[in-house]
């Protein structure tokens, strides 16, 4: 017997965040969303459940706290009833799981550092990321979405690629994709954020426009405190 | 006992079309005779009672079956089933455990909070506990003291999620133990290399217990590196890195 009452500690333009919301909806799960500030500090709450990591998302089921945006999606996907967000055959489990982790751990260092730094680097960065998008885009193998028919666990992880990207282009004036580049990738972006389900929780494009360029200087210090490890 | 067989032989009265089932049915597993994340990786399969084929990469000068069946990463362990290959530890056990879940034990629990749990443990391990200790075996000086004093406040973390039990899913073995297993190893020889203890009995005494847990299980001590080999290993990389900073 699940204990009841969903929590979501989220905040405003957080892809990590977008994911646990996205899954929460396509299983049918109402939650009350509680969004932190993160630029200006953190809430006692976010403290209080996620002490190791002090980040969004923090999913709280009844007096269970999980932390950490690909464990909250296969939690969610697990704990409660209703359409499959990961695939049952264990082999592709192992595909998306793959494909997640390669998103998080080898997409983002060369994402961010493609847009936020200059010169010789930047050019290496460019290289790579386009690299990683033609490996990504190669998962789609023609389909509608990375699952299929529907919306699944990879199409919420890389939810980024799809409406992030280009707000982050026009924020730093990087052209990361060309406007002839990844056609498959493009139209894939455009099914998931245009998908009745996702629509409702993908942050409002001119409010994360307004948000990355006011926080310019912030994310390049960032990039490069990121160059220097 | 579990062995690995290091080549495949078969009988002459298979088919051809029989022998390459039967080839494409055995699991295979490319590693590296030093690499924690392959031995994670032969440890779930030895739990699940599974036979495996094993295949000795020379890093330095990877084969074409393993830049094929790895082009992402490059890298070992790569599980090959069915002629399929996962690689990524981390996946490749939760895969041992989904494709071989009515074998031997279960790696991960069965109550969706307590698989979260684990699989968030396994990535404290990875993302935050890993990285201080590994800068703190390949530095010196002050940047070594800062990493250090980092590794020992994770360890403290880990320390307080054991809370005196046998291993980290209980009873028996899973996942987490699993996942961090190689440091019950690793640190002993960090520590004789740099003459530091990292892991003092009066700070973090069930994490030391948990490592003679470890290392003693009948699955582990069955299947562990070459310990002199790997202490030389070791030495070698710390000596290489500072060569470098210097």
């Amino acid at each position: 017997m699940s204990p009841s009452g969903v929590k979501l500690i989220g905040a405003f333009g957080s892809p990590f965040a977008h994911r646990a919301e996205v899954a929460l909806r396509l299983k049918g799960v109402p939650y009350e969303l509680l969004l932190e500030e993160l630029m200006i500090s953190k809430s006692d709450l976010l403290l209080k459940h996620n002490p190791i990591h002090k980040k969004v998302p923090v999913l709280l089921h009844g007096d269970r706290t999980i932390c950490e945006s690909l464990v909250v999606l296969e939690y969610i996907d697990e704990a409660f009833d209703g359409p499959a967000i990961m695939p049952t055959d264990p082999y592709e489990r192992a595909m998306v799981r793959f494909w997640a982790h390669f998103m998080d751990n080898k997409c983002a260092k060369p994402f961010m550092l493609s847009v936020w730094s200059e010169g010789e680097a930047q050019k290496g960065f460019l290289k790579e990321v386009k690299e990683n998008l033609a490996l990504l885009q190669a998962q789609l193998e023609g389909k509608r979405f990375f699952a299929g028919e529907s919306i699944g666990y990879l199409d919420i992880v890389l939810c980024s690629l799809a409406h992030w990207l280009t707000v982050i282009e026009e924020a730093t004036g990087v052209k990361l994709v060309a406007d002839d580049e990844f056609p498959d990738l493009r139209r894939w972006a455009k099914e998931y954020t245009s998908n009745e389900i996702v629509k409702p929780c993908l942050p409002d494009r001119d409010r994360l426009l307004a948000f990355y360029t006011a926080h310019l200087d912030r994310y390049k210090m960032i990039a490069k405190a990121m160059l220097q490890q | 006992m579990m062995k690995r067989n290091l080549t495949t032989h078969h009988s002459a009265t298979l088919s051809a079309m029989e022998r390459q089932e039967e080839d494409e049915d055995r699991v295979k597993l490319f590693g590296f005779w030093s690499s924690p994340y392959v031995y994670k990786v032969e440890w779930a399969l030895r739990i699940k009672g599974i036979q495996y084929d094993y295949i000795e990469e020379n890093l330095e000068n990877k084969s074409d079956q393993l830049l094929e069946y790895n082009p992402v990463h490059k890298k070992v362990p790569v599980l090959i089933y069915q002629g399929k290959p996962i690689a990524e530890s981390e996946v490749i056990l939760e895969f041992i455990d989904e494709a071989w879940k009515h074998h031997g034990d279960r790696i991960l629990p069965e109550d969706p909070y307590d698989r979260a749990m684990a699989r968030f443990w396994v990535r404290f391990g990875k993302d935050t506990l890993s990285p201080p200790i590994w800068k703190w075996f390949t530095t010196q000086g002050q940047e070594q003291e800062a990493a250090y004093a980092a590794a020992v406040e994770q360890l403290q973390i880990l320390e307080k999620e054991l809370d005196g039990k046998r291993f980290f899913a209980g009873e028996k073995m899973g996942l987490v133990d699993l996942s961090l297993g190689p440091f019950s190893y690793i640190i002993p020889i960090y520590e004789e290399i740099t003459g530091v203890k990292l892991i003092k009995e009066e700070k973090l005494p069930s994490l030391l217990a948990w490592m003679d847990n470890f290392l003693n299980s009948s699955i582990v001590r069955e299947h562990l590196p070459p310990m002199d080999k790997l202490k030389l290993r070791c030495q070698a990389i710390r000596e290489a890195f500072l060569k470098n900073t210097n």
